[in-house]
């Protein structure tokens, strides 16, 4: 594969926002992905979140692992920083640079192999952590750069390309992300961008671990009949419980959802997250009732999507450490360094 | 019976019973030397345990210096029974044994002196509280050392006060447990001991620390913003350091907050991950560990050289392989850091040889990591890092501003036509780097582990990758006039071998020397500091016939590190390998050097060095 450059005319009409940026300025370079890849979808979804927000490109940095999920960060927002890491590693490096300068928004896009898989335990502690994230995981059951192996998100009993049946429980990462404490979860499906582009900006406005798990089809490995992953079982068994719109700060609220269904939820920025609970039963803001509902739609073979849960008090990573709001990595020597009559001090408590 | 008499040259031994509280009194018993004007060196040989193995604290003082580890024991404080047999037989002829004589013992040695103090009796009979009993037995025989050695018992009470600042009710029955053993050395062992303290002022100018209190230390002069580590001996002392020096003197007065960050992370996967992800973002972040840490990192290492990313690590090496001895010491993971990770890969390396230079180059490591953008592994080792080194005062020049390297701004952006983020553009292998943020439209690249062209676009051209591989081995050719060149013990170079050591084989190397000198083998030597190499490392080599090369491993790592990269005739290199966990000796090398001179085939060499 080489570097493909996209042509930079624009046509000239095209739809500005507030920052006089057109989508096509949110783009990257020309995907190397298989064709009908979901994760394409995703990649279209986040520029269009960040068209809408308004988001200035070079305020994100934008984090992967290693794996086709992983690639895909190249193909959204150019003018962002980007870091390829290691398999399995990304929310290390995601912390690390954070800690560094807080005022970045961190877009953390990885796979199910990645998360799943290599990279559990790292994906577990930054939830823990509360690390102010948008963390993606563009899911597609299978290891697709290797070719085709099982991942540990595949369901039991689906089939490989191949015929070989999924004999392991899969891992709902949702869930788990709940009960590790991460503070916005989400699942969505990457042929549904209705309700994944407003998913996408609520996580970004969030403040703190915010997961969105993307069913997101594998084209080549695992869109077979017979597989739990593929975009017609998904159609199929996809349930949302909620939908949602997000409100920048200052916009009025206008919503065409029925009374009584609606919950507002404010963020960190003083930004309200709108939602309709198309369940009478479902409460987002109720972590047990979350878990139960995803273990639930489980046991039917069903696939819950929208806003699972939200926690908007939480604290984040830098401000559970008490950091201060200078980020770290804009501090001058003089600031950093105590000088030479504070290791007198030093040197005269060593004697 | 012979009595063994010294002046402020000795070695005592403290045997004890680990978690009963010891520790704490011997580090104040060699404090109290230290005090005295007398250089010291202790050193704490614990197990890996919390409660109830043998563990054993050595002291040795010296007027003239000779700070190394020295085997034989001179004074043996002998706590506890388990060890007793082992522990006696290392006392040498005419030595002391001080011991617990609530229980009366025979140690079936007539020619030592035993010095029998009922510690328990006494503190069973003046506290009442169980534990105190077991702690305050420590302190008694402190003050019966410093009745018998002629310590200043005020150096110990002051100690004592010092040590229990804020926490006031305790110093009384410290002190009063402390003049027991004191008063009952006066009482009952008057004339027990000629080996005496007599007071110098040979530690002025001087500390009392360890590399790792150093080190954590040299990271906060040296600007580290973020520490993510991960517990492991004998490293994870010095990132608490780093946390108590930053919680002194980097809280934001007016709010209260920190301008760091401490993560301990969940593994040192993950450790050195953030820290590579902080300097990324130009935040300057380290991590440190000891060898099995180590190897977890190396998948990481090898991304942040080839993505070319600043990360400081520091190994305290410990001995291994696998889990090893953790809390013994070894300089064995020379090659493992020297080429860390899969795929070409050479590293820098920091080799400090006591505490000063820790705190030296941990600041520096920062400077040398963001001017070659790549990994610098500071090597230290459990002997510098965990124990205490009598060592010249820190000092600090006020003027020094950090060496930030290639980083471009804002208006330099501006002011390009151009730029590559692997583009060599003065000619020294070292590219311009931009950070997250820092520009609307110019700059941003995407840092990647897979092969990239000068753009940072990914390429499997095998033309564009070989030259990305060869310019940052370029980068590397030119470090070495960015990092510590050797040490040299003499002016100029005059016998026919020389010797090369490293790191905390320091402490034993002067008496060493002069021991051979003494034995009529002078011999030239030159300490390395610094990995790569500079041309003063050859040109020693060069200047010599055959080199001792001294190393605290099994492989002789060293040797193989300047046979691979100086392209030296194995030949020339004699080692001298210790690797039993223990400090060496410089006993061990004088006599392993010159069981080699005095071997015939080597006896002409020895004439014509004399």
């Amino acid at each position: 594969m080489t570097y493909i450059v996209k042509p930079v005319n624009h046509h000239p009409n095209l739809e500005k926002n507030a920052l006089g940026l057109t989508r096509r300025d949110y783009e990257g370079t020309i995907s190397t992905l298989c064709a009908g890849c979901g994760h394409d979808s995703i990649s279209a979804a986040v520029i269009e979140a960040c068209y809408d927000l308004s988001l200035a490109s070079d305020q994100i940095a934008k984090l992967s692992g290693i794996g086709c999920s992983s690639k895909s960060p190249s193909y959204f927002l150019n003018q962002a920083h980007g870091f390829n890491s290691v398999h399995g590693r990304m929310p290390s490096v995601a912390t690390g640079a954070n800690l560094g300068n807080q005022d970045l928004l961190y877009l953390g896009v990885s796979g199910d192999g990645d998360t799943a898989g290599i990279g559990i335990g790292q994906f577990m502690h930054a939830a823990r952590r509360q690390l102010n994230i948008t963390y993606i995981v563009e899911n597609n059951g299978t290891y697709g750069l290797t070719k085709g192996q099982f991942s540990a998100t595949n369901d039991q009993g689906s089939k490989s390309k191949y015929g070989e049946e999924n004999v392991l429980a899969p891992i709902d990462l949702a869930a788990m992300a709940i009960q590790l404490g991460a503070g916005f979860v989400g699942r969505s499906f990457s042929g549904d961008k209705d309700q994944l582009v407003p998913l996408l900006k609520a996580a970004m406005k969030f403040k703190g671990f915010s997961l969105i798990d993307i069913i997101s089809p594998c084209v080549t490995f695992n869109n077979h009949a017979g597989s739990t992953k593929s975009y017609d079982h998904i159609r199929e068994h996809n349930e949302s419980v909620s939908s949602l719109d997000f409100v920048p700060i200052g916009q009025e609220i206008k919503t065409s959802y029925k009374e009584g269904s609606i919950v507002d939820v404010p963020l960190h920025d003083g930004a309200i997250l709108t939602l309709e609970k198309l369940s009478k039963k479902y409460d987002p803001l109720d972590k047990g009732l979350a878990v139960q509902s995803l273990n639930e739609a489980e046991k039917n073979g069903k696939v819950l999507t929208g806003l699972l849960y939200i926690d908007p008090e939480v604290k984040d990573h830098a401000e559970i450490l008490n950091i201060t709001d200078t980020p770290l990595n804009q501090f001058s020597d003089q600031e950093l360094c105590p000088g030479s009559d504070k290791l007198e001090k030093v040197n005269a408590s060593l004697n | 019976m012979s009595k063994l008499a010294s002046i402020n040259e000795f070695v005592i031994k403290f045997a004890n019973v680990n978690g009963s509280g010891s520790a704490s009194a011997n580090q104040m018993f060699a404090k109290g030397i230290f005090r005295s004007g007398i250089p010291v060196s202790p050193k704490n040989i614990f197990p890996s345990n919390i409660q109830g193995l043998p563990t054993w604290f050595e002291i040795r003082a010296s007027e003239k210096g000779y700070l190394g580890r020295k085997a034989g024991i001179d004074f043996m404080v002998a706590m506890n029974p388990q060890s007793y047999a082992q522990d006696v037989a290392e006392i040498n002829s005419g030595g002391y044994l001080l011991y617990d004589s609530s229980w009366k013992r025979e140690f079936h040695r007539d020619d030592i002196n035993i010095i029998e103090v009922p510690l328990t009796s006494l503190c069973v009979d003046e506290f009442k509280n169980p534990k105190t009993r077991l702690l305050f037995k420590n302190l008694v025989y402190v003050g019966a050392l410093s009745y018998l050695m002629d310590i200043d018992k005020k150096i110990f009470i002051e100690l004592i006060e010092e040590q229990f600042k804020g926490k006031e009710k305790l110093i009384a029955p410290n002190v009063q447990a402390l003049k027991m053993g004191f008063n009952y050395a006066k009482k009952h062992l008057v004339d027990a001991c000629d080996i005496k303290v007599i007071q110098k002022n040979l530690t002025d100018g001087m500390i009392l620390t360890n590399g790792n209190n150093a080190g954590g230390l040299g990271c906060v002069y040296g600007g580290a913003t973020v520490c993510a580590w991960y517990p492991i001996t004998p490293s994870t002392s010095l990132a608490e350091s780093y946390k108590k020096y930053c919680d002194q003197f980097r809280v934001d007065e007016k709010t209260g907050k920190n301008k760091f960050a401490f993560v301990q992370a969940e593994d040192e996967l993950a450790s050195i991950g953030m820290a590579i992800g902080a300097n990324w973002n130009g935040a300057r972040a380290f991590t440190a560990t000891s060898g099995p840490g180590i190897s977890l990192m190396t998948e990481f290492v090898g991304l942040a050289y080839f993505a070319e990313i600043p990360v400081v690590i520091f190994n305290i090496q410990r001995g291994g392989p696998s889990t090893g001895m953790p809390t013994r010491t070894q300089q064995s993971d020379i090659l493992s850091c020297a080429y860390a990770s899969h795929g070409d890969t050479k590293h820098v390396m920091l080799i400090p040889s006591d505490p000063k230079e820790c705190f030296e180059f941990a600041a520096d490591s920062f400077d040398i990591s963001d001017r070659l953008q790549t990994p610098v592994f500071v090597l230290s080792d459990l002997d510098i890092g965990m124990n205490d080194w009598t060592c010249p005062e820190f000092k600090w020049d006020d003027a020094k501003e950090f060496d930030r390297g290639k980083v471009l701004s804002k208006d330099d952006l501006d002011n390009m036509e151009s730029w590559g983020r692997y583009l060599d553009v003065d000619g020294d292998g070292i590219p311009f780097r931009t950070l997250p943020g820092t520009h609307p439209e110019k700059g941003a690249y995407f840092t990647r582990g897979s092969s990239h062209d000068e753009y940072a676009r990914y390429v499997e051209d095998g033309e564009v990758n070989a030259r990305n591989l060869s310019r940052i081995l370029k980068k590397f050719e030119g470090a070495d006039k960015f990092l510590p060149k050797p040490i040299f013990k003499q002016e100029t170079n005059a016998s026919s071998k020389g010797l090369i050591y490293f790191g905390s084989t320091e402490a034993a190397m002067q008496e060493s020397l002069d021991q051979l000198s003494a034995s009529g083998f002078p011999i030239d030597a030159m300490r390395i500091r610094s990995f790569p190499f500079s041309t003063e490392v050859w040109d020693f080599i060069d200047q010599h016939e055959s080199i001792f090369l001294v190393e605290q491993n099994r492989d002789a790592q060293m040797k193989t590190l300047l046979i691979s990269e100086g392209k030296i005739n194995p030949e020339e290199f004699i080692s001298v390998l210790c690797f039993d966990g223990a400090p060496i000796t410089a006993d061990f090398i004088s006599e392993s050097i010159i069981e080699i001179l005095s071997d015939k085939n080597f006896s002409k060499t020895a004439e014509e060095m004399k």
